[in-house]
């Protein structure tokens, strides 16, 4: 039976990463239509944080391996082991969520594995080997449809796409491999965590995001965020300019989210912004500008100075509360 | 130092990409076509290290003779000479990242610079397949801590660290969460991410300059590189459009729509 194998990411505080319930999410869709058995795989200086939320997943087989090299994630010591795996297991798909980490890790796999690759893909068609892939092309303006004629077939889920994969779904049998480590041409020298009381950006419901109109104030769009319970976004110009950091930034190069309700206040809607915005359920907008490209898409829009907007906004959701 | 960069030819990021109504393709008529973003300040850092380090800088791109155009470019901002590789059909990332391969072993440079993708496919891969075909390191999504409108960057300092003894370079990386920095040996590949710096705009002596640099012509048989696609994109559509929204007049009715008929709130 072929395998779809997905790669879990543990977070530097040593839990799982939420979009990789995404990706094993879209890993079941896939073996459904593939026929194929699904597998996960960690690599962890400690997987005991996460392995019991691992096997309870659905997966078939849950593969992890240890070692003080694993401790931080660098492309060169775990895409050697990753591809070592899915050659031991002859797996026909390898996957991961389209993270930071996925992205840089999943094509250096793919080299190795000698296997074309898709990165932000959003759905499957077709079935058994003839599986082809979904995913956005010139900044979510075309959506198309791929088909990688290699033996291994490797990707990158774009996890707002997918449902999170479940818990409590029986448990996986836990297989260790000791992979050999490699790499020692790269090292880690140290991680600047950004840490925020807020939800993360792409995991919340509510995202309230601000532009170049707030000209760097954003006491306003965070006032109004904590209100909502919603997180803080924003657009590449204010990240540019170092208003906010720049792992708020959404768009084409930044985060995709697909919040219930996306806020953009002082946002004028570029293309590159839309990119990461685009699917949300509800999308409001505010600016001063009638013309600007955000009111396409939005489908609420108040034409007015933002300053006005937010704190009466806030106020309002609070009397209502 | 000597550096590799890509000068990939792409769709102005501005202009309107539609497909065609039969799906083989977008619509090509009436686009402006440029040095793909990221490329271009992949060509900047690679400028502004050989000005600290010495060495000379350059530029490949792979495309019909269209692609001098960008190589042109980024000749007039400065880079010291470039390397055409003529080939015309379809490309995907493999076969990009076997001819970079093949030009890095005839050039042996100390660094290879890419952009962390192209913003006509966005696919966020050749780097990565290049670091791995090469056995080198890879350092994706090359940042810095400053913004782009600091002090720091109107000097126009390398963000790129290349250690005193000319062995390494240190990269600070943006990655979810926040920043990691990690230590390269060289030669590396790195890929760059938009805060990596501000690309200079090309001087009209440049541009007189440029035409008299020499471009190298290669093609991928002289490379002896197979660049059949593997990645087949089988059809293309746009993405389905979006229920065209209202203006609301003021908060009361936002906030009363958002919870009433939205049910958002």
């Amino acid at each position: 039976m072929s395998i779809v194998l997905i790669v879990a990411e543990q977070q530097p505080d040593g839990h799982l990463r939420k979009a990789t319930l995404n990706a094993v999410g879209a890993g079941k869709q896939l073996a459904d239509k593939a026929g194929a058995e699904l597998h996960l795989v960690l690599l962890s200086k400690d997987p005991s944080k996460v392995t019991e939320e691992l096997k309870g997943l659905g997966a078939k087989v849950v593969h992890t391996a240890t070692a003080p090299e694993f401790e931080h994630y660098l492309a060169e010591t775990y895409a050697p082991a990753i591809a070592e795996l899915a050659k031991s297991l002859n797996a026909s798909f390898v996957g991961a969520a389209s993270t930071a980490q996925g992205k840089d890790l999943l094509p250096r796999v793919a080299a190795r594995l000698q296997a074309a690759m898709a990165t932000d893909v959003m759905g499957f068609g077709g079935s058994g080997a003839d599986i082809v892939f979904q995913r956005p092309m010139w900044a979510g303006n075309v959506f198309a449809e791929v088909k990688l004629a290699t033996p291994v077939k490797v990707f990158t889920l774009r996890a707002t796409e997918f449902p999170a994969a479940a818990g409590g779904q029986g448990a996986a049998e836990v297989k260790t491999f000791s992979p050999k480590v490699e790499g020692g041409k790269t090292k880690f020298v140290d991680f600047k965590e950004v840490k925020s009381a807020r939800p993360e950006l792409t995991e919340a419901r509510v995202v309230v995001s601000g532009g170049r109109g707030t000209k760097g104030d954003f006491k306003e769009i965070e006032a109004l965020a904590d209100e909502l319970n919603a997180a803080v976004g924003a657009s590449r110009a204010v990240c540019d300019a170092g208003w906010v950091p720049n792992d708020l930034q959404i768009g084409q190069t930044g985060k995709v989210v697909a919040p219930q309700l996306y806020i953009a206040a002082g946002i004028s809607g570029a293309i590159q912004h839309l990119a990461g915005m685009k699917s949300s359920k509800t999308i409001v907008a505010i600016n001063k500008d009638p013309e600007a490209p955000i009111f396409q898409v939005a489908d609420y829009g108040l034409v007015e100075d933002l300053f006005k907007v937010l704190p009466a906004l806030r106020e309002a959701v609070h009397k209502a509360k | 130092m000597k550096i590799l960069v890509t000068a990939k030819r792409v769709e102005d990021p501005e202009s309107k990409i539609k497909v065609k109504p039969d799906g083989s393709d977008i619509v090509k008529e009436g686009l402006k076509y440029k040095i793909n973003p990221f490329d271009e300040i992949g060509v900047e850092e690679a400028l502004r290290l050989v000005a600290k380090h010495g060495g000379e800088v350059v530029v490949v791109s792979i495309g019909g003779k269209e692609v001098q155009e960008q190589l042109r470019h980024a000749l007039a901002m400065g880079a010291t000479r470039a390397v055409w590789v003529n080939h015309t059909g379809t490309l995907d990332q493999m076969g990009v990242a076997a001819l970079l391969q093949k030009v890095a072993d005839k050039e042996k440079p100390d660094l290879v610079v890419l952009g962390k993708q192209s913003i006509d496919d966005d696919q966020n891969q050749v780097g990565q397949y290049l670091a791995e075909y090469l056995g080198w390191g890879q350092a994706t999504f090359a940042s810095k801590v400053e913004s782009l409108e600091s002090e720091q960057e109107k000097s126009k300092s390398p963000a790129l660290h290349v250690s005193a003894d000319g062995k390494s370079v240190r990269v600070v990386r943006e990655v979810d969460n926040g920043l990691a920095t990690i230590e390269c040996t060289l030669p590396a590949v790195v890929t760059t991410d938009l805060r990596l710096n501000l690309p200079r705009y090309a001087s009209l002596p440049g541009i007189m300059k440029a035409k008299s640099k020499p471009i190298e012509e290669l093609t991928p048989q002289k490379l002896g590189v197979d660049v059949t696609p593997k990645v087949q994109v089988l059809k293309m559509a746009s993405p389905p459009a979006r229920k065209a929204g209202i203006k609301v007049p003021d908060v009361a009715t936002l906030v009363d729509k958002l919870r009433n008929e939205a049910k958002a709130l």
